[in-house]
């Protein structure tokens, strides 16, 4: 199992276009990942679960990847939330 | 018995109503036994694959009617199906719970709608409606129940129905359905938007019609009044009758008119294009036969959401509309809010001048990052070679200074990714503000063109509050002094070799046009309902004679005068612009 926290720093937040873009990068991996904001989780790979969280510009989220790729995986959807998924 | 409700797609239809009602299908509630496990994990692969293939073909179809917009409801249908916690969830609830497939399928969509169903955001509430539609779909697989098909009638049919899906709409039989007639949605639901790209009359929102009419009951559906008419008397029958002869009678006329090219008598073309306000007004601008598009709004973008469309999403919009005009000019205006236009999650303080305060150009260099991003999104589009930007509410060269500035950033932020955009691209200005207009021949050294917008301008110069009754009178596009300046613009923009067109209202009115036309205005852009009569009048006149008119109407005195002799001109060329036989320009 890996785990890292990340502040979701995009204007709209795990939501619309970057919510698709973030569940079609972590449904690349064969690890299960799962995302969580103030102890609800959701699993990554699930667009509806996703939404439903709710993480908007500068919620903390863990994103916790377990199984082969998991290292991997972890490192992959921090990037992409680092890179505001091309929004300001 | 009339029902009235809201306007989703304007025109007449008449036939027998086809009420479309959802199957309420009953689900098995009876539990599995363990040697049927197996059989209802799979009916559940089996049920998705199937719904995945139909949703394919459904967005297949739509394709072909529709723009990129709408076929994206599509793509989000099947997104859902490829949830993990959907297949997961069903199949989780047959093997601990031993419920049916259908009965499981239910419990996690209605879980699924739940999630989102008190969260107030618009873009959540659509995804709770794609749910709706995508989980009805899956559970009729799962029970084998044929999805209700409005996809082949043998005759004419109006649908009566609850609300119609995009699924239902985009699966329709085109060539039969001649109308719709819905209890619920307003003018920019769904269905509207559909209708109005097929140009298929429908009225909404009119309450419970669905419950009240029968199957095969013959039914008016007037879309351009509003009202639907279940089982009409003789009179009113043969009264919209009538109205549907003119109305195609009209429309023949229309087409006539649209093919042919937009010259004068002695050959000098002009080019007659429309305003529109998104994608889904091109349908109605190319039947029209518009030369291009002299304004795009880009309001409309902006408007009812709860925060600002991002770079892509407004890419699509632009990409949109260049790409159906194909080779013919498509100018995009930067957003124009401020004043009356008010964006919700955008505060602005209350002003006490709002029309002349901060709006327009001026909030976009304020808030340079949602400037550059729209003016990202025009030139990405760019690529078809077709799209000319114009600023909103230039008083000044410093704005356009500024604003090309802008422009430059975004340029070099997208040569710095890659992107490819149209490196010619063509920027202008609207004058709408006195000070442009007389400083014309200083801003066109900055601009490749102007287009002139005639509410303001007017408004401006005459100190007139276009929007008070009372003072309504003193409101005069014929005003010497508003011809004047836009005879300098003209005049300015043709001595740098570049062109002036105008967007305003006095670009379609019949009344304006031989006036303008001789003043030497290169191109009118108006509501596509007003291209016919002012082409017609520019097919019926030459130049050399348009020009005498122009010259002899700026040596009047007052608007009367030259309104007067505007209208005597017309009725020389034996034109008359207050037909109201139906064959020119009725409402439509």
């Amino acid at each position: 199992m890996y785990a890292e926290s990340i502040e979701i720093q995009n204007k709209s937040g795990l939501h619309a276009r970057p919510a698709t873009t973030f569940i079609k990068a972590a449904q690349k991996f064969k690890s299960d990942i799962t995302i969580e904001k103030d102890s609800k989780q959701a699993n990554a790979k699930s667009i509806v679960s996703l939404l439903s969280l709710g993480a908007s510009k500068g919620s903390i989220v863990k994103i916790t990847a377990t199984g082969e790729d998991e290292i991997q995986a972890i490192n992959t959807l921090i990037e992409l939330i680092k890179s505001k998924f091309g929004e300001e | 018995m009339i029902y009235n409700g809201i306007i989703g797609s304007g025109g007449i239809a008449i036939g027998r109503a086809y009420i479309l009602k959802k199957e309420t299908v009953t689900i098995n509630k009876d539990f599995i036994d363990d040697n049927r496990l197996n059989e209802e994990l799979n009916q559940v692969d089996e049920a998705v694959e199937l719904t995945k293939a139909q949703i394919a073909r459904i967005k297949e179809r739509a394709s072909e009617d529709f723009s990129a917009e709408e076929v994206a409801i599509f793509e989000a249908h099947l997104m859902i199906l490829e949830d993990p916690e959907l297949i997961n969830g069903i199949k989780e609830l047959i093997i601990n719970e031993k419920l049916h497939s259908s009965n499981a399928a239910a419990k996690v969509i209605e879980n699924f709608m739940g999630m989102f169903s008190n969260i107030e955001d618009e873009y959540l509430k659509e995804r709770a409606a794609d749910i709706r539609d995508v989980g009805d779909r899956l559970i009729n697989n799962l029970l084998g129940v044929t999805f209700c098909d409005i996809g082949n009638f043998d005759t004419d049919v109006i649908i009566v129905a609850n609300d119609l899906t995009p699924s239902d709409t985009a699966l329709m039989d085109k060539k039969h359905v001649k109308g719709f007639a819905t209890d619920i949605g307003g003018r920019t639901s769904h269905t509207a938007i559909m209708a109005r790209s097929l140009e298929i009359p429908a009225v909404l929102g009119l309450g419970n019609i669905s419950a009240k009419v029968r199957n095969d009951e013959l039914i008016i559906v007037d879309g351009t009044g509003g009202i639907v008419i279940v089982d009409p008397d003789e009179n009113t029958l043969s009264e919209y009758h009538q109205k549907i002869e003119k109305y195609d009678n009209y429309k023949n006329e229309l087409k006539s008119v649209s093919a042919l090219p937009s010259v004068t008598l002695d050959g000098k073309h002009i080019d007659i294009a429309a305003n529109i306000g998104g994608p889904s007004d091109v349908g109605a601008v190319t039947e029209y036969g518009a030369d291009g598009v002299g304004l795009y709004r880009t309001e409309f973008l902006y408007m009812d959401r709860d925060r600002l469309p991002d770079e892509d999403e407004q890419f699509e919009a632009y990409k949109a509309v260049a790409e159906k005009l194909k080779e013919k000019p498509v100018i995009i205006r930067t957003l124009d809010i401020g004043g009356d236009k008010k964006l919700s999650y955008l505060p602005m303080q209350e002003e006490m001048n709002p029309f002349l305060g901060f709006r327009a150009i001026r909030l976009c260099l304020e808030m340079r990052n949602m400037f550059k991003t729209q003016l990202k999104a025009i030139l990405r589009a760019s690529i078809y070679n077709n799209i000319f930007i114009m600023y909103p509410m230039i008083s000044s060269l410093d704005e356009v200074i500024e604003a090309n500035k802008v422009l430059e950033e975004a340029k070099s932020e997208l040569r710095a990714k890659g992107i490819g955009f149209d490196e010619e691209i063509k920027c202008g200005v609207m004058i709408e503000i006195p000070s442009a207009a007389i400083s014309a021949d200083i801003l066109i050294t900055e601009v490749d063109f102007f287009s002139i917008g005639t509410n303001d301008l007017c408004q401006y110069t005459l100190a007139v509050d276009r929007m008070n009754e009372k003072i309504s009178n003193l409101y005069q596009p014929f005003h010497p002094a508003v011809l004047r300046l836009i005879k300098n613009v003209i005049d300015q923009s043709h001595k740098a070799g570049k062109f002036t067109g105008m967007c305003g209202e006095l670009a379609g009115d019949p009344t304006a046009t031989l006036l303008l036309l001789g003043m030497g205005l290169d191109e009118f852009s108006m509501s596509a309902s007003s291209m016919l009569m002012v082409k017609k009048i520019v097919r019926s006149v030459s130049f050399e004679e348009a020009k005498n008119i122009a010259e002899h109407a700026l040596k009047l005195k007052t608007s009367t005068q030259i309104r007067e002799y505007c209208e005597m001109a017309l009725k020389k060329l034996k034109i008359d612009i207050n037909q109201e036989d139906g064959k020119c320009t009725p409402k439509v």
